[in-house]
């Protein structure tokens, strides 16, 4: 869920509640201030109707409401005396409704000069509860509804424009490799909190390509490092191998043997090292079409040795900026995997088009593990001299070119694509 | 022939020493920068293995030196590094050719081999050897004069064979030195041979006094 919809999921359960509790002290502070003025109103009128009795002595016999809205009628002096002033809601038949509606009615006492007791009643309509409490809700949800859609908008702008700041690092992070960017620039802001956030991130990133760095550069040093022993021991044991007969002289070439299958896997270490640090930088233009020719044809003997028949398909030039070395070294690792992976007699298919060559090869009669099948040191079990890094370096020369090398199993072939970026 | 091998490690200076002296070669040693500079004012060479990564200072500033004086010496790179820029660069200083470590003896005879063959005036970059009669410009050979028909591959097989004459070849040196990068797999030993199989074939067949012997399991030799 988006932060922006977190926000206002809190917001509207929260305003709920209070509008309901607002709603709830509107309306009865809203009743009692109704009740005070429609009191107020009825004793306003009392005054004026007692006033007016006094000087016009007709009104004392208007005993009933009719067309008025006050009634009196005489009542004896020690009941009068008795009762008190009173307020209260009561029903009447109102002829414009044809129904009882609610009125207010005060009913009170007051005597004549000539000690003459009458009872008073006066009425005034009133707001009916459940109409207002009707009304009140209707407007309570129009009120929410517009409350909501307005935090909607201006949380939507305002989040917006806050969290910019931090969107823009998130989008950062997104591009961010480790092992290909060499620095992390987080953006600006002036936002204190974004800005201590973008530094601990930046530091945070320097602090891993600095190990990242000391880490590939203590793989190249050590792959470097080790050349010079390897060369000295297998040079020690080929002197040796010159004095020496039979038995021995296999022995010894046994273990220089694998003292070069070290040295192998020392260079592509190395090599995959370097392309990893970037030191092949220099692109001049490749002709693949021209490059497959000519490695195929390097490898003809072997091939016309093993049986195996190559086909080659130029369906379109592919003539890409590349790094030379490592364009020769991902088509031999691609080639030679077609080769070593294949069967007397065997087929290799290569075509060629506008941004991809494609090499496919017979072999095992079941599809490899496309997910294992770059990773280093990965070997399928018929080879134990590869040094299986041989896919693991054509991956990572494709991915220092940005382009794509992938597996598949198809019309009984191993299929390599590899693709470059238009 | 005079040798100067500069390199700091004791243990492949004397190897190379130890292999070259077979050659024939007189061979000197220098161990630092220091001395190989001391030598090179002192002495003419015709080749000299030049470390390019010495503890006190670096070969490629010996090399600048050498050609600064107007020395003919030949100079063969030895580095640690295989990188392009490295080899190129020495290449442009002037150096004859760059060889990485580790390397196969039967490697390094053959490049000096052919460093000196080129410096050698007027006798073309020729090597005759029994009644065979190999020309490295033209990539031919010839068997008492007439032309043996070989395959850019079986001319540089039997070329190494010749540069290591009566010296025991290594096997995955020669797949090395012949097919370069796309041969290191075990298997692939199988081909070779029958690959010498052929050429030792179209050798016979032309009357080639020499003979190629196959040591199983370690690699080849020839005799004459």
């Amino acid at each position: 869920m988006k932060l922006l919809n977190h926000t206002l999921l809190y917001l509207s359960a929260s305003l709920i509640f209070i509008l309901s509790i607002w709603a709830v002290v509107f309306y009865f502070s809203m009743m009692d201030e109704v009740y005070d003025s429609i009191d107020d109103g009825l004793e306003n009128y009392k005054m004026l109707i007692i006033k007016k009795a006094s000087r016009d002595s007709t009104l004392l016999q208007k005993n009933r409401f009719d067309e008025s809205n006050y009634a009196i009628r005489p009542i004896p002096r020690d009941i009068a005396l008795q009762a008190t002033e009173d307020f209260r809601d009561t029903s009447m038949y109102m002829e414009y409704d044809e129904d009882y509606e609610v009125v207010r009615m005060l009913t009170t006492y007051f005597s004549t000069p000539d000690e003459q007791y009458y009872e008073l009643k006066i009425i005034a309509s009133m707001v009916e509860g459940e109409d207002l409490l009707g009304d009140l809700l209707h407007a309570l949800v129009w009120l929410y509804v517009a409350v909501i859609a307005s935090a909607f908008i201006i949380n939507n702008w305002v989040l917006r424009k806050i969290w910019r700041p931090f969107y823009r690092l998130q989008h950062e992070l997104r591009g961010f490799k480790l092992g290909v960017d060499k620095t992390f620039n987080p953006p600006q802001t002036k936002v204190a909190e974004f800005k201590d956030m973008n530094d601990t991130v930046a530091e945070l990133l320097r602090a891993n390509i600095a190990v990242f760095q000391q880490q590939k550069q203590f793989l190249e040093n050590a792959s470097h490092e080790l050349q010079t022993p390897l060369a000295i021991a297998i040079n020690k044991l080929e002197l040796l191998l010159e004095q020496s007969q039979g038995d021995d002289a296999q022995q010894l070439a046994n273990a220089i043997h694998y003292l070069e299958r070290m040295t192998r896997l020392n260079k592509s270490l190395l090599l995959l090292s370097k392309i990893e640090n970037r030191q092949f930088a220099a692109e001049a233009r490749i002709d693949f079409n021209a490059r497959l020719q000519q490695q195929v044809a390097d490898f003809s003997e072997l091939l016309h040795y093993r049986h195996i028949d190559v086909e080659i398909t130029d369906e379109a030039p592919l003539v890409r900026y590349f790094n030379p070395d490592l364009a020769d070294v991902l088509i031999t690792n691609l080639l030679k995997n077609a080769v070593v992976h294949n069967h007397d007699g065997g087929q290799i298919r290569i075509v060629v088009k506008a941004d991809r060559f494609e090499i496919a090869n017979t072999g095992a009669a079941q599809p490899l593990d496309a997910e294992k099948m770059f990773a280093r040191f990965y070997r399928s079990s018929d080879s134990s001299t590869s040094t299986g890094l041989g896919l693991a370096v054509a991956k990572a020369i494709a991915q220092l070119h940005r382009a794509e090398l992938t597996y598949r199993y198809g019309g009984g072939l191993h299929r390599f694509t590899f693709r470059l970026p238009s | 022939m005079k040798l100067l091998i500069v390199e700091d490690e004791k243990g492949l200076r004397d190897n190379i020493a130890q292999f070259l002296n077979k050659e024939q070669y007189i061979v000197e040693v220098a161990a630092s920068f220091q001395a190989a500079t001391e030598k090179i004012s002192l002495y003419d060479y015709d080749c000299i293995l030049l470390d390019v990564g010495l503890p006190d200072g670096n070969g490629l500033n010996l090399l600048r030196e050498l050609k600064s004086k107007q020395k003919r010496d030949n100079v063969i790179i030895i580095s640690a590094k295989d990188s392009l820029d490295d080899k190129l660069e020495g290449l442009e200083l002037g150096a004859d050719d760059y060889l990485t470590k580790p390397f196969h003896l039967a490697e390094l005879n053959a490049r000096i081999k052919a460093v000196l063959r080129r410096k050698a005036l007027g006798g073309g970059n020729i090597v005759r050897l029994g009644n065979m009669q190999l020309d490295f410009d033209s990539r031919t050979l010839s068997v008492d004069s007439t032309e043996v028909h070989l395959n850019r591959k079986e001319f540089d097989i039997l070329a190494f064979f010749v540069v290591n004459k009566n010296r025991l070849i290594y096997k995955s040196a020669l797949a090395e030195h012949v097919w370069g990068d796309h041969m290191d797999n075990a298997d692939n030993f199988d081909f070779i041979y029958s690959q010498i199989k052929n050429l030792r074939k179209k050798l016979k067949n032309h009357g080639a006094n020499l003979e190629i012997q196959a040591i199983y399991g370690v690699g080849y030799k020839l005799t004459v």
